[in-house]
């Protein structure tokens, strides 16, 4: 009986994920403004703004007010929001986050790793320092992050050079997307050849057994789980995550590394 | 037994793929994918103390004239400097935690000297205003960020990994195949030492 106990303690053990006690807020849109900062029709205008600047240039700029980090200092709550949402392209990490938290007067630019070379800290403190904290001292706070926000947007998007070729190019990936998955193609021809025609003749060649025979079928059982991999990571790639038409918006998987500047008022 | 050459093969290919993912599941792909995770996120934390190094000449360039008086603490800071990017922990030696308490005390050192530097210079209006100043400021203080993380990151990573080495299943694979050896995770010498210089932009 103990034995048993022990067992399923044992497995209980082994599932347990470590828990993550913070909590995030809901990735509702562009703009998260849980600490209603910001008139709806203000609210509106800057998600579409932030579309378009997504639209144009595939990066991600999310504005978001806290009422509350939960006494954690702002740059870590920061990097790990964004990381939690997944702002920005998984492969690109080029995503950026406006953190507003009035409570506890602090402010900060949170800039994926893929962003770092583009939005330094230098100018983001630069930002901080000249557009959004001088208006949050006077108590504007819709309008610095207005500012805030555009500043940033305006040196994330692209020369129109650039702009254009992007364009192009998210255009023929959707046109590709429609075609037939060449990886899905090679897997099922794999499973056919080697599993099923096999099977179908019913076992005469696999009847030589043996050790031979079992490491052979190891090899293309681990084979196949490669290709069969390659394949998913191919389709998931197609998607791209955040570009769908709807309505909804949500983060590609890119990651933050602590790059950005905060400051306070 | 006898079965039909059919079912043979099906139960054949069932084994084939119960032994294949017994296999896995001993720890033979997990235990060298977190020691490579581990490595990668040791070599993300160095690469952010070597961005903070190399931006300590740019810093005693500003200060050098500006202030005669810390000319002391600068070149406390620029020895610190020194000492500190000669010593590197390999990735092959993360077990190692002498080293890494030598490499952390070194980091830890130059991380206060530099906390100290810009604290003085907070008494000379002439750096304050100076705009490369400010830009250097904003830098580090992103560095000193980024180091936390990295440094959080790598910590987890090795968290991660020798969990991995020593529980089961994976910690069969580990002892038998890989002879895996914990990981020693990163420890900040004195408190908050690898936060240093928190500079504060408002007062400004």
């Amino acid at each position: 009986m103990r034995q048993i106990a022990f067992l399923f303690a044992l497995i209980a053990g082994l599932l347990a994920s470590p828990a993550w006690a913070q909590e995030f807020p809901e990735l509702t849109g562009r703009v998260v403004d849980n600490a209603e900062l910001l008139a709806p029709a203000e609210e509106q205008r800057l998600a579409q703004e932030l579309e378009a600047l997504e639209t144009q240039s595939r990066r991600q700029l999310v504005v978001v007010t806290i009422p509350n980090l939960q006494g954690y200092d702002i740059a870590d709550y920061g990097y790990q929001l964004g990381r939690e949402w997944g702002i920005g392209d998984a492969e690109r990490n080029d995503g950026a986050l406006l953190i507003v938290a009035p409570n506890e007067r602090k402010v900060r630019i949170e800039v994926g790793y893929g962003l770092e070379g583009i939005l330094t800290d230098a100018l983001s403190a630069l930002i901080i320092q000249n557009q959004i904290l001088p208006r949050f001292r006077d108590g504007d706070m819709a309008g610095g992050i207005l500012a805030g926000a555009n500043a940033i947007a305006q040196q994330l998007a692209l020369p129109e050079d650039e702009a254009r070729q992007v364009a192009q190019q998210a255009a023929e990936q959707q046109a590709g997307e429609g075609g037939v998955p060449i990886g899905g193609l090679i897997w099922f021809a794999f499973i056919f050849f080697f599993f099923i025609l096999p099977m179908l003749r019913g076992g005469r060649n696999y009847r030589r057994g043996g050790a031979g025979g079992l490491v052979r079928d190891i090899i293309l059982w681990e084979a196949g789980k490669a290709i069969a991999r390659g394949a998913g990571d191919g389709s998931s790639w197609g998607g791209g995550g955040s570009f769908g038409g709807g309505g909804g918006f949500s983060g590609g998987g890119g990651s933050f590394g602590g790059g950005g500047a905060s400051g306070g008022w | 037994m006898t079965f039909p050459p059919a079912h043979r093969f099906v139960f054949k290919s069932v084994f084939v793929a119960m032994a294949s993912l017994a296999l896995a599941a001993c720890g033979i792909n997990s235990v060298p994918a977190a020691e490579e995770n581990a490595k990668a996120k040791w070599a993300d934390v160095e690469a952010q103390f070597q961005r903070r190094a190399n931006l300590i000449p740019n810093l005693v360039e500003v200060a050098q004239g500006a202030a005669e008086n810390e000319r002391a603490i600068l070149t406390e800071v620029t020895e610190a400097r020194a000492r500190a990017t000669g010593i590197t922990v390999d990735a092959s030696e993360l077990g190692d935690a002498d080293q890494m308490a030598e490499f952390a005390a070194a980091q830890g050192q130059l991380g206060q000297g530099l906390g100290r530097l810009l604290a003085s210079f907070e008494a000379y209006p002439q750096i304050q205003s100076n705009q490369n100043y400010l830009a250097l400021q904003s830098q580090l203080e992103g560095t000193e960020n980024r180091i936390a993380v990295a440094i959080r990151d790598y910590n987890e990573a090795v968290r991660q990994y020798n969990t991995t080495i020593r529980t089961f299943p994976d910690t069969i694979g580990a002892n038998i195949i890989h002879g895996a050896e914990p990981m020693v995770p990163y420890k900040a010498v004195t408190e908050g030492a690898e936060v240093a210089p928190t500079i504060d932009m408002t007062s400004n």
